[in-house]
């Protein structure tokens, strides 16, 4: 018996070696060597190109697969489910007085408050910047995908082949690639080409330089890779357990980051403290902070934290923008755990993102943490083209602050009691 | 990571929907992604967290009221699985009183004899913002409550009586100090009620 099979296993044998051999140099020219040396071969703009071609042959293939059934194709809500009325709440009751011999009080005046809460239920500005984003194509990711029926062969033999690209090829090629360490560039360059990462860095002339703060908003993790890959920074961070704990110890060894234990971060003197100290230190790299605190779907920039403006230092505002046709970049921590997140992101097709270095910005006269935070903030919606939201990125976790019903209270209070005193006037 | 919302929603609920409340079937799958997206708990239903949880609603000084307007009084099965959750249905019926009344609306046939969306019944949800027990009356407290809730702590308890006072009167006309639906309807007869309940869904 065994005599049987042993010609077939040496020849197996051979075959396997002969083709790991291959595998690992073809992996070696054209992923490691040129990361090394920073230089590009131009495929993954191929590959990115051609994607994008499929997808929308995809898309179109599924509307005229559901035409023929005479089904109905789900639609994401890109212009929105209902059109808002800009109207305010003064505007509003004072046209509906224009009629009547004005009363201090009308039954009517819930009606704006009513129409204004509906609304909200219906569309909100916040809760839906806590989800994925909706795509019009479909990029063959079944997760992003609300019409998968069995529309043709053709469609689903492609999206099979997709599957066993993405899991059999692509996954276990960045996994190999993403463990590896070394010189700090590097390691980070090599990961960027691992995740098959297309990023176009716009305005190189503003990169951060020495003794001041890069901030950026967040959406992912991977912001850190992206950002790091081009420049060196300081990071600043809690202290973790598990995996990003490793990740944070190995960091550290290539160069001095800033990390807090969970009880210090409470300590805001403190914090504010060793960041000035990082600062005033003109050879230390730039400190790296994401002032948003938590990661938002990249449709919108929400409120930054005042704590890293309070520096006194030259800001270096940093804007990235996803492509989320090849995959989406965005971490819902409330959601999903790292692990299943790392598993998303590695099994994308690609990461194709844009940054841009905004030019440095400085605190003016006159003003104070909240308004530098939040002209900066508007500086980093503008270029990357996302909305400016004043509200908290915290109202991911927590509820809205009893502070703002009030605000509105304080409106209408006004409008009614603004009415009465014009009658005593006249 | 997306949600596979619509994939839960069958062709035959969308029809049943579709006829009672007069959405556009794209609507109502779109308003299905919306729910979906707020049930948090996803067991198909919705709390009155998961409404608490929109911040925007959540300032609203009539932001409580509102969300009770969605949890009808009693266990009708259709809309309610349990006293404090509602289910989709219920959730597409009470959306339904802001559609806008089209003119060819009075055209259909509907099963429950009087559109959703009508003069009417736009106006009984706004009466029941302020009728808290249900009884088909605003009595001075229920009046006094709702312009509490408008005002927060800006205007005096005096003031606010003397308000609340004067709209009694001028609205109420056979003297029982309330108000009831046929005087509420009277007061409002100049105002566009239509346009002011009604959000434009897009198609």
């Amino acid at each position: 018996m065994e005599s049987y099979l042993f010609p077939f296993d040496s020849l197996i044998c051979m075959l396997l070696g002969i083709s790991f051999t291959v595998w690992f140099t073809l992996l070696l020219v054209f992923i490691i060597v040129p990361a090394i040396f920073g230089v590009s071969f131009g495929i993954r703009r191929v590959y990115m190109k051609s994607l994008i071609k499929l997808f929308e042959w995809a898309t179109l293939r599924m509307e005229r697969g559901a035409k023929e059934k005479n089904q109905h194709l789900y639609k994401p809500y890109s212009n929105g489910i209902i059109a808002k009325e800009p109207v305010s709440l003064e505007q509003e009751i004072q046209e509906m007085r224009r009629g009547s011999a004005e009363p201090e009080f009308d039954m009517s005046d819930i009606f704006y408050f009513c129409r204004r809460g509906v609304e909200s239920i219906v569309d909100d500005e916040v809760t839906k910047r806590f989800t994925a984003e909706e795509l019009e194509s479909w990029n063959l990711l079944t997760r992003s995908n609300y019409n998968f029926h069995h529309i043709s062969t053709r469609l689903t033999a492609l999206w099979g082949m997709g599957v066993l690209i993405r899991y059999g090829f692509l996954l276990p090629l960045r996994m190999k690639n993403y463990l590896s360490d070394k010189v700090h560039l590097m390691c980070y360059r090599i990961c960027v080409r691992a995740l098959t990462a297309i990023i176009t860095y716009h305005d190189s002339e503003n990169k951060p330089k020495n003794g001041g703060i890069c901030v950026a908003n967040h959406t992912s993790p991977i912001d850190v890779i992206i950002l790091a890959s081009d420049g060196c920074y300081a990071m600043v961070g809690q202290v973790h357990g598990g995996l990003m704990g490793v990740i944070q110890r190995a960091m550290v060894k290539a160069c001095p980051h800033i990390w807090f234990e969970r009880s210090e971060v409470k300590d805001r003197h403190l914090v504010a403290k060793r960041l000035s100290d990082h600062v005033a230190d003109e050879s230390k790299l730039p400190i790296l902070i994401f002032p948003e605190g938590t990661c938002i779907n990249n449709t919108s920039v929400m409120m930054f934290k005042k704590g890293s403006f309070e520096i006194g230092c030259t800001v270096y505002p940093v804007a990235i923008k996803y492509d989320p046709r090849f995959g989406d970049a965005f971490w819902n921590s409330s959601k999903f755990g790292m692990v299943n997140y790392l598993l998303h992101m590695m099994s994308s097709w690609a990461i194709v993102c844009s940054v841009w270095y905004l030019p440095p910005m400085s605190r003016m006269e006159g003003e104070d943490a909240v308004q530098f935070a939040n002209r900066v903030k508007a500086a980093i919606a503008r270029k990357g083209g996302l909305a400016d939201l004043l509200w908290d990125g915290g109202l991911k976790r927590g509820k809205v602050k009893e502070v703002f019903k009030e605000e509105q209270q304080k409106l209408y209070s006004k409008v009614l009691v603004g009415s009465s005193e014009d009658r005593s006037r006249s | 990571m997306g949600s596979r919302a619509s994939s839960l929603l069958r062709e035959e609920d969308i029809e049943e929907i579709k006829k009672e409340t007069g959405f556009s079937h794209s609507q109502i799958t779109r308003l299905y992604s919306r729910f979906h997206s707020l049930d948090k708990g996803e067991n198909g239903a919705l709390s009155r967290e998961d409404f608490q949880r929109i911040p925007e609603l959540a300032i609203n000084p009539l932001g409580d009221r509102i969300i009770n307007a969605f949890f009808p009084e009693g266990t009708n099965k259709k809309y309610t699985a349990r006293e404090d959750q509602v289910n989709f249905r219920g959730f597409m019926r009470t959306l339904a009183h802001f559609r806008p009344v089209e003119d060819n609306e009075k055209n259909k046939d509907l099963t429950s004899g009087e559109p959703l969306n009508s003069r009417t019944n736009k106006l009984h949800f706004a009466f029941q913002l302020y009728d808290l027990d249900r009884d088909d009356k605003i009595s001075r407290d229920e009046l006094l409550q709702v312009l509490r809730m408008m005002v927060g702590v800006n205007i005096s308890d005096e003031q606010l009586g003397s308000i609340a006072d004067r709209t009694i009167q001028e609205a109420d006309t056979n003297g029982d100090m309330c108000i009831s639906f046929s005087e509420f309807t009277k007061v409002l007869e100049k105002v566009d009620v239509e346009q002011k309940m009604s959000i434009r869904f897009l198609h």
